[in-house]
């Protein structure tokens, strides 16, 4: 060890004073701290938009409940979705990006750390912007407070006339403001991967989460940016009396639903490709073999990224399109199923044959595989227009794109969490709780989401109150409900597990997974320069050249 | 560890990696064309759809002469880029203001025919679907000229006491990589205002 670390003149070992820790915290620029940052700001709304999700669920357990009221019910859902999609999935994911990526290529930080920073204190204020209008958004007609648009918000429910108050403005400068923060991050990663990489590691040689994240902030360049325009548009109809969206002066109401969801479809990729990312890191450390099929995976990646670009409409079959439109997007949305099949076998290659080991973070990876595959072919149903003429809007879709965020998304961050806490922390996560946590949090998410597929066959519309009896919706919802709970607890035993491992969890050592790629080669948790000396790689696993210098990857690469 | 951490391969003898300012600017470039097209799309959308006058027939006119004083801003920039790189550090000067002057004198022309047009016609941003899409994507570009004088005059800043020397010709390479860009956008809004949606 003593090599592998530079003592730094002046640095004393002992307790510090807590101001001086908080101040620490507060102005890093440290790629690791704003890794760690996100990750919690992220969890602390995780846990707020989980008790808006318990207050749906609650009033929807039986029929003609009035656990809320219908105002508060509308600002729930929204504020669910606003928070789940702007404030949990996209800083949780920059923050694991922030901490692995320079760590992954070898490098000591990301290229630009004072954008760095900025840009996670602009997602912050976002975040802080949208609870505030809880208290500052009741405006001068008394006309409620947190917004009530529903998360994509359309035309004209936004227009001064059906929102006044400034709830939804509220929510259109949370948005917009985080949406920056996001354009920072993104520019960030992409000139870290391009230009920090340590000697020797090509573009063919870069550990694939490296590669999916360099995609995922191509896509985010060019798909948040136009809900920014958007929003922008949005605040001159509100402010300046403009007409974008205001059909009354020949404003178009549908324009701003091709926007949002130009946003809004490619938006989902944007969160799944770094999940892609977590699966092809951990699958192969826990199957004791390399990723199958590592230029496929690359290419597939790159693939999806192009034509999830050309899909958003498929959220607007049931608002009315031509049938060219129909067909074109039907088509377009049925081929990204091609690329992320092959993602699905290439996963499915690495573990064929395999030693694999069950520990926790692989079993969330097993998870993640058979839900994502029922997700994607729920989405292949929908896709075809006359399908979803029928179900679009009801709570078959709700269950259908829940099962892609949670039983896709968050199972694959619950892997990564497993996965890399030990080398975030230097202590392991308890192996006894976490099972736990999956077994429950499994048998939750499929009481909720598998049944929630079926009162949407039945005709149960989403965003609904509260419904009749005797519809055959009663105790569908009833165990939707009971199984939101599970989840619940479980998500409880994730937070304990979190906490009590940080002060009590066994030592983890540099390399507890005997994995192979670089972050695991400095200590747990990392020195603030990541590596003494640059590494130089000449393989896509460096570690496993390392350990095995009689038979390196190198030979056959 | 401490032998695995020592035991690394030779570097290879060449490792060179594109530059990180360049880099960020182009991905910077990309995300404001994004941007820039949904407002054009937006403008391009609602040609003729007003609901009443003044059309962009009866009030605009075409600005010929900003309009090269704009892009002939693009060619003063790359001497002066170009000037920085050979160590003139007089004539990166001379240009660098030249391009200043230019920038300015088109942001001129921009606020002279706001104010005809608010004055003179009565086009505001909420008088018609032609004022919401003119105001805003003209009002865009022109806060992207102001964003990228209020650089090019902290370059000129810098310049003026000395600071600016050939060791900083790469970050005035980055920020005319943007003023570039400012001069393409002009291109497409030029064309999609005062030729196409004419």
């Amino acid at each position: 060890m003593s090599s592998n670390a530079i003592t730094i003149p002046g640095a004393q070992i002992g307790e510090k004073p807590w101001v001086d820790t908080l101040h620490g915290w507060l102005t890093t620029v440290d790629h690791k701290r704003l890794g760690i940052l996100y990750i919690v700001y992220a969890l602390f709304f995780l846990v707020i938009g989980g008790v808006e999700a318990v207050i749906i669920r609650i009033q929807l357990m039986h029929a003609h409940n009035d656990f809320v009221s219908p105002q508060v019910f509308n600002r729930m859902f929204t504020m669910h979705g606003t928070t789940m999609i702007f404030f949990v999935a996209m800083p949780i994911l920059f923050g694991f990006a922030n901490y692995l990526v320079p760590l992954m290529i070898g490098a000591r930080d990301m290229a630009f750390p004072r954008l760095n920073a900025f840009s996670f204190w602009l997602s912050a204020l976002g975040g802080f912007l949208l609870y505030f209008s809880f208290l500052g958004a009741n405006g001068l007609y008394g006309a409620g407070n947190a917004p009530d648009v529903g998360w994509w918000a359309y035309a004209p429910l936004t227009a001064r006339a059906f929102s006044p108050g400034n709830s939804s403005d509220y929510w259109t400068l949370a948005v917009l403001v985080s949406g920056f923060g996001s354009i920072g991050t993104a520019i960030n990663i992409i000139a870290t991967i391009l230009c920090l990489r340590c000697p020797g590691m090509k573009l063919s040689r870069m550990p694939l989460l490296a590669w999916l994240n360099l995609v995922m902030a191509g896509m985010a360049l060019i798909t948040i940016t136009p809900l920014s325009a958007a929003q922008i548009m949005l605040l001159v109809d509100r402010y300046l009396g403009g007409h974008f969206f205001d059909a009354q002066a020949g404003g178009s109401a549908v324009l701003w639903m091709h926007f949002f969801w130009i946003f809004g479809h490619p938006e989902v990729y944007i969160l799944i490709i770094p999940c892609f990312a977590f699966m092809s890191e951990i699958i192969p450390v826990f199957s004791r073999k390399p990723i199958f099929g590592y230029p496929v995976m690359v290419a597939a990646t790159v693939c999806i990224a192009f034509v999830s670009m050309s899909v958003w409409a498929h959220h607007m079959f049931t608002v009315g399109m031509n049938s060219y439109a129909n067909s074109f997007f039907t088509i377009t949305t049925m081929a990204v199923g091609v690329p992320t099949g092959i993602k699905i076998f290439n996963w499915l290659g690495t573990m064929w044959g395999g030693k694999i080991q069950f520990k926790v973070p692989m079993l969330f990876c097993i998870g993640f595989l058979f839900q994502f595959l029922i997700a994607g072919l729920t989405g292949i149903m929908l896709a075809c227009a006359p399908f979803d003429w029928q179900l679009g809007l009801s709570y078959f879709v709700v269950a259908h794109f829940h099962y892609v965020i949670v039983g896709g998304i968050l199972f694959a961050l619950f892997a990564a969490f497993y996965y890399w806490y030990p080398k975030m922390t230097g202590r392991m996560l308890s192996e006894r709780l976490g099972r736990w946590h999956f077994w429950l949090f499994l048998i939750g998410f499929h009481l909720t989401f598998d049944l929630m597929h079926l009162p949407g066959l039945l005709g149960m519309p989403r965003r609904i109150y509260t419904y009749e009896p005797g519809r055959g919706w009663d105790t569908l919802n009833l165990l939707v409900t009971i199984g939101t709970f599970i989840q619940a607890i479980a998500i409880l035993l994730f937070v304990a597990n979190l906490v009590t491992s940080y002060f009590k969890g066994d030592k983890a050592s540099n390399d507890p997974w005997d994995a192979w790629t670089l972050e695991w080669s400095t200590s747990s948790p990392p020195p603030a320069y990541n590596f003494a000396s640059i590494p130089v790689v000449a393989s896509r696993r460096p570690l496993w050249d390392l350990k095995h210098p009689e038979d390196p990857d190198s030979r056959y690469e | 560890m401490s032998a695995i951490a020592n035991s690394f391969p030779q570097a290879p003898a060449t490792w060179k990696l594109p530059d990180h300012g360049k880099v960020a600017m182009v991905g910077l470039i990309i995300a404001e064309s994004a941007i820039f097209t949904i407002f054009v799309v937006a403008y391009l959308f609602y040609v003729g759809k007003s609901l009443s006058g003044p059309t962009p027939r009866e009030v605009l006119e075409t600005p010929i002469f900003y309009t090269i004083c704009l892009l002939s801003s693009s060619l003063t920039i790359h001497l002066a880029v170009k000037s920085l790189a050979r160590d003139r550090v007089g004539g990166f000067l001379a240009f660098w203001l030249l391009t200043i002057v230019l920038g300015g004198s088109f942001l001129y022309g921009t606020a002279q025919e706001w104010h005809r047009l608010i004055y003179q016609h009565g086009l505001t941003i909420s008088t018609n679907l032609f004022g919401t899409t003119y105001y805003s994507l003209v009002g865009l570009h022109a806060f992207h000229v102001t964003a990228g004088l209020v650089m090019l005059l902290i370059g000129a800043i810098f310049a003026l006491v000395g600071r600016v020397r050939v060791e900083q010709s790469r970050r005035v390479e980055v920020l005319s990589m943007y003023w570039h860009f400012v001069d393409v956008v002009w291109v497409v809004v030029f064309t999609v205002v005062y030729v196409l949606g004419r």
